[in-house]
């Protein structure tokens, strides 16, 4: 099971730029490693990560097999309205990994 | 660069003194502000990955006595407080000292009554990592265990020995050239304090022992098998040479 680890002020002034956080364990296997008798180890990796504000996407990120093992990303929006962030995160064996967080903006 | 401080190394002497205490520095002082902010930020350390995964072990029942570590041990920032920070310890049953792992592999297998965890498995480094994490912050304090001496003592020879193909000692990096640079690396003064951690290069959470291992490879000396006497012993030593310096587990290092 993964598991992440979400960044996000819990309040905010509106019009605010804030920075979101976020860190979740996956092997990130890249598709080249041979395992011990030599096969490829097939490619799966966390492909696309997706951040929605009260519906709204305002973050987007294609990952790629370069990409280190437990993907770190930190992004900023603005706060407009108190609310949820949705976050998700999709591996190429069509894995969906979900995390919400709360925000209240005054 | 590398051949001249091997050439540098090879003609020092294989055994110096003790690093003093006011000189003492743990790893994490030779990293990048980056990488110090990685570790001590908890929602960005991705070893806190590995603690969350401990936690819930600590709370499920398993083995045939159906048992979870909560069960007798209640809540670990109360019951494990310190623990790590005493680690290895003497065991009466096996006349020598065991780490934290082998500590938790025999309430594993003694009293949940299930199978020991492997070393470097997923389960034993999370189990071990939140078990260390409840003394984070907290100096290395080695029992005053009169017991442990011959082991410490065993662990210092192996400290000091040269070995492998380089013909290198430990202390030849780690007590006279620590700070200097070994390629990218800096050297540090192998302080087993923040173990296990979570290596950027290992991109995973490792053990001491993988580490020590590591090292023997790279004096292309022959490494011992994982939970080997001499790992536990060069432990003990490690232990006592970093006196004082505070546990960061779930550490972060290059
Ligand atoms: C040729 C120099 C060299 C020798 C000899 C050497 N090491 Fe190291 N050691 C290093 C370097 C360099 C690092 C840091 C690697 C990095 O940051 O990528 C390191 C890291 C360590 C660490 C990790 C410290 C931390 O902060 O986590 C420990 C512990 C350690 N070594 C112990 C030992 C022991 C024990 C031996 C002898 C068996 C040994 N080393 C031999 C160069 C050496
Ligand atoms: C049935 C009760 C029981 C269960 C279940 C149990 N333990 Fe223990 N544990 C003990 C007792 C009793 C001791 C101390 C006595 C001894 O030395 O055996 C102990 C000692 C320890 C110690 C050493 C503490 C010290 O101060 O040196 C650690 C670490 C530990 N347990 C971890 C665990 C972990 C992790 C688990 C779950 C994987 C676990 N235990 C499950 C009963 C239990």
């Amino acid at each position: 099971m993964a598991r992440a680890l979400i960044n996000v002020p819990k309040t905010a002034k509106r019009g605010q730029v804030i920075e979101i956080k976020t860190l979740i364990s996956h092997e990130m296997e890249t598709g080249f490693r041979p395992d011990r008798v030599g096969k490829l180890i097939p490619r799966d990796i966390i492909n696309t990560f997706v951040c929605s504000y009260n519906g709204i996407e305002v973050f987007r990120a294609d990952l790629h097999p370069a990409i280190a093992a437990n993907p770190f990303l930190t992004f900023t929006t603005v706060a407009t309205e108190s609310g949820v962030l949705d976050f998700k995160w999709t591996d190429d064996d069509g894995k969906i990994f979900a995390e919400k967080a709360n925000i209240v903006v005054e | 660069m590398l051949l001249s401080l091997l050439a540098v190394l090879l003609l020092a002497p294989a055994h110096a003194a003790e690093i003093p205490q006011a000189e003492k520095k743990s790893g994490y002082d030779f990293m990048t502000p980056e990488t110090k902010a990685m570790q001590d930020e908890l929602t960005s350390n991705p070893g806190m990955l590995t603690v969350l995964d401990g936690e819930a072990l600590w709370n499920r029942k398993t083995g045939a006595a159906n048992r979870a570590c909560a069960d007798c041990h209640q809540d670990a920032s109360n019951s494990m407080k310190g623990v790590a920070a005493r680690y290895p310890a003497f065991d009466a049953a096996r006349g020598r000292p065991v780490n934290l792992d082998q500590r938790i592999n025999a309430c594993r297998t003694e009293r949940q009554q299930a199978t020991p965890l492997p070393p470097e498995s997923k389960d034993l480094l999370a189990l071990s990592a939140y078990v260390a994490t409840q003394s984070r912050g907290m100096p290395i304090a080695p029992p005053d265990d009169p017991r442990l001496k011959p082991f410490r003592e065993a662990g210092e020879k192996i400290y000091e020995l040269r070995q492998g193909q380089l013909n290198l000692s430990c202390g030849q990096c780690h007590d006279q050239n620590w700070g200097k640079k070994l390629a990218g690396a800096t050297i540090p003064q192998a302080h087993p304090n923040g173990y296990p951690l979570y290596r950027l290069e290992w991109q995973a959470m490792g053990s001491l022992q993988r580490r020590l291992r590591n090292c023997l490879i790279g004096m292309r000396a022959e490494h011992y098998e994982f939970g080997a006497p001499e790992y536990i012993d060069l432990e003990l030593y490690l232990m006592s040479r970093a006196r004082g310096l505070p546990i960061e587990t779930p550490a972060v290092r290059p």
